[in-house]
C-alpha cells in the first residue's frame, strides 16, 4: 500500500506526575514500585501521533515496545489500551530513570528487531525526546543507530506525509522556534516533543480489543537485565522548591507585572 | 489474651489499584479494570471541573450537565450496562461492574454517579423482565453509537414515586392509571396512561420513561410497568426541576404524563384472558428485581466518599501549620502539622476503617448478585421443567430446597449427600438468595447511614475549611450527598423493614452460624485481625435475636414482632455492623492469599496487610461495641425497673435482718446494696437494682465480648502511626 508505515513506539513507565518523588540510595525513587504509574508522557504523545498517522494511512500498524516490570505494565495497559489501537511488545525490565541508556537502547533495539514480519523499509521509530523520570536524552537515538536508522529527528511536534511519500518534520529548535525538515521516507527516528494531539478519551471497547493481543504479550514478556556499563551516580535530587512570601498592600498591577518579568529574567 | 504479631514497618503508600483489585476481587477482570480507569478519568476530569466551576449551584439542566452524559457515553460508562451484542463490552452479570463505575464517579461527585445510574435504572425493568423484543429495542437505543454510526443516544428515566401522599412511603400504592383507549378486534390494544411522577431522576434528558401504573380499567388486571416515549400521542411534560440541596449534577423533577401507547409497551408483555389484559409482571415483581440490585450500587457510592476523604484530610493535617513564620521547615510541627496529635490520627483511622468496611460489604453484595443472576435463571428453568411456575407453587418447592440448604450447612451429612446438595443449583441458589436478601438492604442501610455520620467526622477533621466550597475533595458536598443516598431508592426504614424479614430466614441464619465459625477459624490463624471479637459479637447478636423472638416485655407483649420496630429495626442495625466488619476481614484474607502473586502488591505486602488488618480490628471493636449496646438495651430495656414499692422491696434486705444474717454470713452487709431501713428509708436511686434472671447467658457473653476487645486500641494506635507516616501524592488528582 502506498505510504503505509510500521510505526514502533518505544516507551517506559514513570510514576504518576502528581506523586511524591523522592530519590533514595541506589539511586532510585522511594516506593516507586508501589506508586501509580503512567506511560511516560512524552512517549504517550508519540503513541497518539503514531495512531493518528496509522489511521490516516491505511495498511499501517502501530507497535508499542514498553519496558517495565510486567506487573506494572499490566496495570498501565488498563488505561493505555483504551486510547488507541496497537500491538504490545513487552519487556519485563527494571523501572526508573537510573538505568544505563546504552543498555536500555540495546534491549529495545533487540526487541524491535525480533518483531515478526517487521518491514524495516517502512519502519518509523517513535518515542519521547524527553522523559518524566530521568531523560538521558540518548536512548531513542541509540536504539535507532543500533537498528541502522540514521535519519533522526528530535523535539518533533508535527509529522506530515506528503503525497510523494516524503516526510515533512517540524522540530523544535532553540529560541522557541521550529525547524522544518524534509526526509525521503522511512526508515527514520522521531523523538517527539508534545505533538499537537489531545489525549484520546478512554474507550473500554477499544481496550478490550487491544487486550486480546496485550494479554499474551505480557505473558511472554522477555525478562531483561540491564548492564550498568560502569555507570554510577554521585547523587540524585529533585529540583528544590522555594517559597518566598511577601505581603504588599495596594501594589499597582503594572508594578506586579514588572516584578514578575524581572524575576523570570533572573 | 496476648496477641503476638510480627513486627513490620508502616505501610509506605496509600493502597493503590493493584491492592484494591485483589481486595474487591477483580484482579483477573481486565474489562472491569478498564471500566474503572475510564470512569475515573471522567470523574476526576470533566466531572471534577464541573463541580469546581460551580455547576452544582443550579437545579436546571445545563449544557455542561448534558455534556457530562455524553462523556459517560464516550467513556463506555453507559455501555457498561449492555451486553457485548448490544454495544457493551462486559459479558455476563454486571452488578460488580456498575458498582465499580458508580464508586469511581462518586469518588468525586454523587450526582454524577446518580446520573449514570438513573439510565440503568430506567433500563433495568426492561433488562430484568422485558420481552426479548423490548430488551433488544431499548438496549440498542440506549447504547452509545459504534464507530461509524451517527445517531443520538436515547436516555431513560424510571418513574415510580408519585406526589404526596404516597411519595417514598409505599411503593405498593400507585395513583398512576392505565386504561384501555382503543381495542379493535384482532388488533393490539391502545392504552392511555395517566402518571404523575415525583423526584424522577434524569427526567430532564429522558427520551423514554419506564413508569409504574395501576389499572384503572376493568379490562386491565393489576399493575404493571409501561414504557412511555417522548413522541407518543399526548403530553410528555418533564415538570419542574426539584430544588435539591444535593446531587445537583443529576436531573430530578416531577413530570406529568398523559399518553397513549400500544399494549406492547407493557414491560414483560401481557396475555389476554376472558377479554382482560393481564400483564405478565406486576409493577411490584419488577421493582423487586430491579431495586434488589441497584441499591447495592447506591451503598457503594457512600463508601467512595469515605475513602476519598482520606488523602485530602492527611494532606490538610500535615500542612496545617506550614507558611507560618514561626514554624520552621524541618520542625515536627512543619512536617506533621495536626498529625502530631493522637486524636486527629485516630479519628481519621475511624473514618478510614468505616470506608473500608462499607466498601467491602458493598462489593461483596455486588459480587453475590453476580453469582446469583445466572443461578436465578437456572432455578427458573429447572422449576419450569418440573411444571412449577410463579407464586405459591414456587414458594412451596423452594421451601424444600431451603431445608436442604440448611442441612448442607449443618455439617451432619455424609460426604456423598453433602456433595450432592453442594452441587445442586437450586440449593446454591437458595443459599445465595438468602444471603443477598440480607446483604442488599444491609449495604444500602449501613453504608449510607453510617457513611453519612462518618462523612461528618471527615468534614470536621478539616476544621472550618471542611465546610467551605474550597475544601479539597469536595467533602462538604459529599457529606450532604450521602444523606440523599440514605434516602433515595428506598429510605432507611424500608431497608430495616426488609431486614426484619430476611434476617430471620432459616437459610440465612444457618449461614450466619457458619460465618461465625469462620471468623473463629480466621482468628486462630490471624490473631489481631478482630475476627475473634467479631465472632463473639455475632454470637451475642444471634443469642439476642433468639431471645427477643421468644421473650416478652414487662406487659407480656411479644418482643420480636413485625410492628415492634424498636426491637426488629435495632437488631437489623446491629446486624449490618457485623456484616460489614466480616466482609472487611474476608477481603484482607484475600489480599494475604493473593497478594504475593502480584509483584506490585508483594513489594510492601506485610505492611499493607498489617495496616488493613489493624483497620479490621478497629472496625470489629466498633461494631462489637454497637452490637453490645443494642443487644443490652433489648435484653434489659423491656423489663420494668423495680421500684421502691412492696414488690420491689421483696428483692431487698431489711436493715435488721441484714444485721441478723451478718452473724453467720460475715461481710454480707458490705455487699448488700439494696437495704431498706427500719423507717422505710432506701438508697438514693431509681429503685432496687434490676436482677438478671433469664439473661445470665447474655451477661456471660457481654463479659466475654468486653475482654475480646483486648488489643483493639493497640491496633488503633498502630494504624494511627501508619497514617502519620504513609506517603501521599503531592496534590489531589482532581481540582477543587
Amino acid at each position: 500500500m502506498p505510504n503505509s508505515f510500521q510505526i514502533v513506539v518505544c516507551s517506559s513507565l514513570v510514576p504518576d506526575p502528581l506523586q511524591t518523588l523522592e530519590p533514595v540510595a541506589g539511586p532510585a525513587l522511594k516506593n516507586e514500585m508501589m506508586l501509580p504509574a503512567v506511560l511516560d508522557p512524552w512517549a504517550a504523545c508519540s503513541l497518539y501521533e503514531a495512531a493518528a498517522l496509522a489511521a490516516a494511512h491505511p495498511g499501517s500498524k502501530v507497535y508499542l515496545v514498553a519496558m517495565a516490570p510486567k506487573a506494572k505494565l499490566q496495570q498501565v495497559m488498563m488505561t493505555v489500551a483504551q486510547k488507541v489501537p496497537f500491538e504490545l511488545v513487552a519487556l519485563d525490565g527494571p523501572l526508573g530513570g537510573f538505568t544505563d541508556a546504552q543498555s536500555t537502547a540495546a534491549a529495545l533495539a533487540e526487541a524491535i528487531a525480533a518483531i515478526p514480519a517487521l518491514d524495516r523499509s517502512k519502519l518509523l521509530l517513535f518515542g519521547g525526546w524527553e522523559s518524566a523520570s530521568r531523560g538521558a536524552g540518548v536512548t531513542l537515538q541509540t536504539a535507532g543507530e543500533l537498528l541502522g536508522i540514521t535519519e533522526q529527528f528530535q523535539g518533533v511536534d508535527q509529522l506530515t506525509v506528503r503525497d510523494d511519500g516524503q516526510l515533512e518534520v517540524l522540530e523544535r529548535v532553540e529560541g522557541g522556534r521550529h525547524q522544518v525538515s524534509l526526509c525521503q521516507g522511512a526508515p527514520a527516528v522521531f523523538g517527539w516533543a508534545t505533538g499537537n494531539l489531545a489525549e484520546p478519551r478512554n474507550s473500554p471497547q477499544m481496550g478490550m480489543a487491544n487486550m486480546r493481543g496485550i494479554t499474551p504479550a505480557l505473558m511472554k514478556a522477555k525478562p531483561v537485565k540491564l548492564d550498568a556499563n560502569g555507570l554510577s551516580y554521585v547523587s540524585a535530587a529533585v529540583p528544590k522548591q522555594t517559597r518566598e512570601t511577601r505581603l504588599v498592600r495596594d501594589m499597582p498591577a503594572e508594578e506586579i507585572a514588572r516584578e514578575i518579568v524581572a524575576w523570570m529574567a533572573e | 489474651m496476648a496477641t503476638f504479631l510480627p513486627q513490620v514497618g508502616a505501610m509506605l503508600t496509600l493502597p493503590g489499584d493493584a491492592v484494591r483489585q485483589i481486595l474487591w476481587r477483580f484482579s483477573d477482570r481486565f474489562d472491569l479494570q478498564m471500566l474503572v480507569q475510564s470512569a475515573r478519568a471522567v470523574a476526576r476530569g470533566q466531572v471534577a471541573h464541573m463541580v469546581a466551576a460551580g455547576e452544582r449551584n443550579t437545579h436546571e439542566w445545563t449544557p455542561a450537565k448534558q455534556q457530562m452524559m455524553e462523556a459517560f457515553d464516550k467513556a463506555g460508562i453507559t455501555a457498561a450496562f449492555m451486553e457485548p451484542e448490544q454495544g457493551g463490552f462486559i459479558a455476563g452479570p454486571k452488578n460488580l461492574a456498575l458498582g465499580l463505575a458508580a464508586f469511581e464517579l462518586a469518588w468525586v461527585d454523587g450526582g454524577a454517579a446518580t446520573a449514570s445510574l438513573a439510565g440503568f435504572l430506567a433500563l433495568a425493568p426492561i433488562h430484568e423482565r422485558g420481552t426479548l423484543e423490548q430488551t433488544a429495542h431499548y438496549m440498542a437505543l440506549a447504547a452509545p453509537p459504534q464507530p461509524g454510526e451517527d445517531r443520538k443516544v436515547r436516555r431513560g428515566a424510571f418513574a415510580l414515586t408519585e406526589p404526596i401522599p404516597y411519595v417514598g412511603v409505599d411503593t405498593g400504592i400507585l395513583s398512576g392509571r392505565l386504561r384501555v383507549a382503543e381495542w379493535n378486534e384482532g388488533q393490539e390494544p391502545l392504552l392511555h396512561v395517566e402518571k404523575r411522577g415525583r423526584f424522577i431522576t434524569n427526567i430532564a434528558c429522558a427520551d423514554f420513561v419506564t413508569a409504574a401504573v395501576e389499572s384503572g380499567d376493568p379490562r386491565i388486571k393489576g399493575s404493571c410497568v409501561v414504557i412511555l416515549e417522548e413522541g407518543d400521542p399526548g403530553s410528555f411534560d418533564r415538570g419542574t426541576p426539584t430544588k435539591k440541596l444535593v446531587h445537583q449534577l443529576s436531573s430530578t423533577g416531577d413530570p406529568i404524563f398523559s399518553l397513549t401507547v400500544p399494549a406492547s409497551r407493557i414491560v414483560g408483555g401481557y396475555t389476554v384472558k376472558d377479554g382482560v389484559i393481564v400483564p405478565n409482571f406486576s409493577h411490584g415483581e419488577i421493582i423487586e428485581a430491579v431495586f434488589r440490585r441497584t441499591r447495592v450500587t447506591v451503598g457503594l457510592m457512600t463508601s467512595a466518599k469515605l475513602l476519598s476523604a482520606v488523602e485530602p484530610v492527611i494532606r490538610y493535617q500535615r500542612g496545617r501549620f506550614r507558611g507560618a513564620e514561626s514554624i520552621k521547615e524541618g520542625s515536627l510541627r512543619y512536617e506533621m502539622g495536626i498529625q502530631q496529635r493522637e486524636d486527629a490520627l485516630q479519628r481519621l483511622v475511624d473514618v478510614w476503617a468505616s470506608g473500608e468496611a462499607s466498601a467491602s460489604l458493598g462489593f461483596a453484595a455486588a459480587r453475590l448478585f453476580d453469582d446469583l443472576d445466572p443461578l436465578e435463571r437456572e432455578k427458573t428453568a429447572l422449576l419450569a421443567e418440573r411444571g412449577i411456575a410463579g407464586g405459591r407453587a414456587e414458594m412451596k418447592a423452594m421451601r424444600e430446597v431451603e431445608a436442604k440448604a440448611v442441612a448442607l450447612l449443618s455439617g451432619d451429612l455424609v460426604d456423598a449427600r453433602r456433595d450432592e446438595l453442594a452441587s445442586d443449583p437450586l440449593v446454591q441458589y437458595a443459599l445465595r438468595d438468602a444471603a443477598a436478601n440480607v446483604l442488599c438492604p444491609a449495604t444500602k442501610l449501613w453504608n449510607t447511614g453510617e457513611g453519612t455520620r462518618m462523612m461528618r467526622e471527615a468534614v470536621s477533621l478539616m476544621g472550618g475549611y471542611g465546610i467551605t466550597e474550597d475544601c479539597p475533595g469536595f467533602l462538604a458536598n459529599k457529606w450532604m450527598d450521602a444523606q440523599l443516598e440514605a434516602t433515595y431508592e428506598g429510605p432507611e426504614a424500608v431497608q430495616r423493614r426488609q431486614l426484619t424479614i430476611t434476617m430471620t430466614n432459616e437459610v440465612f441464619l444457618a449461614q450466619f452460624k457458619a460465618w461465625t465459625k469462620e471468623m473463629r477459624a480466621i482468628a486462630s490463624e490471624r490473631p489481631g485481625s478482630g475476627a475473634c471479637t467479631l465472632a463473639t459479637a455475632m454470637t451475642m447478636w444471634l443469642w439476642t435475636l433468639n431471645y427477643t423472638q421468644h421473650a416478652t416485655d414487662a406487659d407480656g407483649n411479644k418482643l420480636y414482632h413485625g410492628q415492634r420496630q424498636g426491637v426488629t429495626f435495632a437488631l437489623a442495625d446491629a446486624l449490618c455492623w457485623l456484616l460489614a466488619a466480616r466482609c472487611q476481614i474476608l477481603d484482607v484474607e484475600e489480599l494475604e492469599a493473593r497478594g504475593p502473586l502480584d509483584a506490585v502488591v508483594a513489594e510492601d505486602l506485610p505492611a499493607t496487610l498489617q495496616f488493613l488488618r489493624d483497620l479490621c480490628h478497629v472496625q470489629s471493636a466498633r461494631a462489637s461495641g454497637e452490637v453490645s449496646r443494642i443487644c443490652a438495651e433489648l435484653v434489659y430495656g423491656y423489663n420494668r425497673h423495680p421500684a421502691w414499692d412492696a414488690e420491689g422491696h421483696k428483692a431487698c434486705f431489711l436493715s435488721d435482718e441484714l444485721d441478723e444474717y451478718e452473724g453467720f454470713i460475715p461481710g454480707l452487709g458490705a455487699v448488700a446494696t439494696d437495704v431498706i431501713g427500719v423507717s422505710g428509708s432506701h438508697p438514693v436511686k431509681a429503685g432496687p437494682c434490676a436482677g438478671c434472671a433469664g439473661s445470665l447467658d447474655f451477661l456471660h457473653l457481654q463479659n466475654k465480648l468486653a475482654t475480646c476487645l483486648t488489643g483493639s486500641r493497640l491496633a488503633k494506635d498502630r494504624a494511627a502511626g501508619t497514617v502519620s507516616k504513609v506517603m501521599i501524592p503531592e496534590a489531589l488528582d482532581y481540582p477543587q
